[in-house]
């Protein structure tokens, strides 16, 4: 199915162009023009060039220091939660019940902790792991361990992850539960003849299935964590000291906090960019991987479409979930 | 074949993980705070209302969540409205700039809300439009217009080709088409898509607060603030979490076999 071209659609895009350029060009612009400024309080501005991207850079420097202290502890965390959250989240989407009334309850509770405003989720955790009040803490006390989130660097830590562990999870499980529901049962039919076992059967099978929607899960996985604010900011209010103080934590402290123009700026933009560029390198790996999928989707018979699909309403009826539209995955 | 050794235990811990913080909550609003402090109960041994009932007959605290409503709703009806046509224009067409119209869509979802709190608060004052629903309604449109384009095109992708075709052969004009045939073709892919807008803008926080200052302050806002105000009124600061979680949790039954289609962006 080749697009054809047609110049005229762009004033079919013009509405979301508009939209989104009204809440990010225009944002973005004053961002830029602060970032090359000083202000002294009262609406003053003096010219500072790059002089709060030197500083920004430089380690020695209080801002710099901070920065990148920061961005460290994101990347870290970013890393430990993929490292849990996309092994978990395939095990959790295999172990997944085939058929029946339960297929539909796990996915209504897997889905549960998405749907939760995030400083819910962050009352929620800090509320469950107080020693005093909370049944985690309380527990964790009562068997021996010293575990205050509050006090604590690692404990604080490990609260910020087993609590992001706990909100994103289902999101990889669901993920990969939809590439795993699209294999035909002819390819576990065929394993079977050739005897394979369950674990090449992973491998052959399962896992590349799931190649595109894993690689969705991880960027969203790594951007969201990435710019994480509000949970820890909640449970933990970036302490104790500076320990669970992430990039966007630090960025509205400078911003809203201090009302550092012209450093919040400088800050803003670096973040923005590093986001960017991780984005491109995914959009590229993931077209390139769109481009073998159509190669591969030629070579195949394509699944007939479903022209009047239910309605959301409509989809009480117990249908088999997430078949894909397009036939192959 | 299809599933590993085990996998009935492992479901179950982990439903058991994602319920027990959750049901904890639920535990504690219907407690009396004095319970709460004093002793360690798994189950309210003296079940009150109190909490709830506060929330609502308090103005301050039951107009958090018409505020969050009133802008939840506004931004969903304008990133749908928005998107439709764009998902169908790059669903169907090939046009100058697309794939870099695409990717600079995806890249305004990936903005972290923190880089735009402080830009947001000077645009959207310097317009007066500070503390309305329309200020966070329009906020919101930076993620969600861009979520929407994503959800809808996969699905529009969905319709055959040949259904636009035989609709312009039948003499339908072009809008006339978009509304009688291919909206109604589409029907659950805005549904998911509104879901989505609707969960997104629902689940945010900082820009929110920041837009907000009296007259449209979140519930989540409210949350934040009274609690630190009344020092720690555990038991209505439970019950208030609560009832945030409801409305995800009606909705979510319904677009339950579509969900991960949606956060895969439309493309599973």
């Amino acid at each position: 199915m080749d697009k054809t071209v047609n110049q005229k659609a762009w004033f079919l895009v013009l509405p979301v162009f508009l939209v989104v350029a009204f809440s990010a060009v225009l944002p973005l612009m004053t961002v830029v023009n602060y970032s090359m400024q000083d202000t002294f309080g009262n609406n003053q501005f003096f010219w500072n060039g790059v002089g709060w991207f030197k500083e920004l850079l430089d380690p020695s420097t209080d801002l710099g220091g901070r920065f990148l202290a920061s961005l460290g502890r994101n990347l870290f965390f970013s890393l430990v939660i993929l490292a849990i959250e996309v092994p978990l989240g395939i095990v959790v989407a295999l172990s997944m019940p085939r058929e029946g009334w339960t297929v539909a309850a796990c996915l209504v509770i897997l889905a549960l902790p998405l749907l939760i405003p995030w400083n819910v989720v962050g009352t929620i955790w800090q509320i469950f792991g107080r020693p005093d009040i909370g049944l985690l803490g309380y527990v964790l006390n009562a068997i021996g361990f010293d575990y205050n989130y509050v006090s604590n660097d690692v404990d604080a830590w490990v609260t910020v992850i087993v609590m992001d562990v706990w909100h994103w999870t289902s999101l990889v499980a669901l993920l990969c539960y939809a590439g795993l529901k699209s294999i035909p049962e002819a390819y576990y039919q065929a394993a079977q003849i050739d005897g394979a076992s369950r674990w090449a059967v992973f491998k052959a099978i399962q896992l590349p299935k799931m190649n595109r929607v894993l690689l969705i899960a991880v960027l969203l996985r790594f951007m969201d964590s990435f710019m994480i604010y509000t949970e820890p900011f909640v449970v933990t209010g970036g302490g104790p000291g500076n320990s669970t103080t992430f990039v966007s934590i630090e960025l509205v402290k400078i911003a809203l906090g201090q009302f550092d123009l012209g450093k919040a700026a400088a800050l803003s933009l670096v973040y923005n960019l590093i986001i960017l560029i991780v984005c491109w390198i995914f959009y590229t790996v993931m077209t390139n991987a769109g481009v073998e999928r159509k190669v591969q989707a030629e070579a195949e018979p394509a699944a007939e479409p479903k022209p009047s699909e239910p309605k959301p309403a409509a989809a009480l009826k117990p249908v088999p979930a997430l078949k894909p539209r397009e036939g192959v995955a | 074949m299809h599933s590993i050794p085990g996998r009935r235990l492992i479901m179950g811990l982990f439903l058991i993980f994602l319920l027990l913080p959750i049901y904890w909550l639920v535990n504690m609003s219907f407690k009396t705070n004095s319970e709460i402090v004093s002793t360690m109960t798994l189950w309210p041994h003296t079940p009150t209302l109190q909490h709830y009932q506060r929330i609502f007959t308090d103005e301050s605290w039951y107009s958090g969540y018409i505020n969050s409503l009133e802008y939840v709703v506004l931004n969903t009806i304008i990133s749908i409205a928005v998107a439709l046509p764009a998902a169908y224009a790059f669903s169907r067409y090939r046009f100058l700039g697309d794939k870099h119209l695409f990717f600079w869509l995806l890249s305004n979802r990936m903005a972290p809300a923190a880089v735009y709190a402080l830009p947001f608060f000077n645009l959207y004052s310097a317009i007066g439009l500070f503390d309305t629903p329309w200020a966070v309604a329009l906020a919101h449109c930076i993620f969600n217009v861009p979520l929407a384009v994503w959800i809808l095109e996969g699905f529009v992708s969905g319709v055959p080709r040949e259904i636009d075709e035989t609709a312009f052969l039948d003499g339908y004009s072009f809008p006339r088409f978009f509304i009688k045939i291919l909206v109604p073709l589409i029907a659950s892919g805005i549904g998911v898509a509104a879901f989505f807008c609707f969960m997104f803008s629902w689940v945010e926080l900082l820009l929110a607060r920041t837009l907000t200052s009296v007259h449209a302050k979140p519930i989540a806002a409210i949350m934040t603030r009274t609690v630190s105000a009344a020092g720690m009124d555990w038991g209505l600061l439970a019950a208030a979490g609560v009832l945030t979680i409801i409305p995800g949790a009606l909705v979510i039954w319904f677009v339950r076999n579509y969900i991960a289609r949606g956060f895969a962006l439309g493309r599973v």
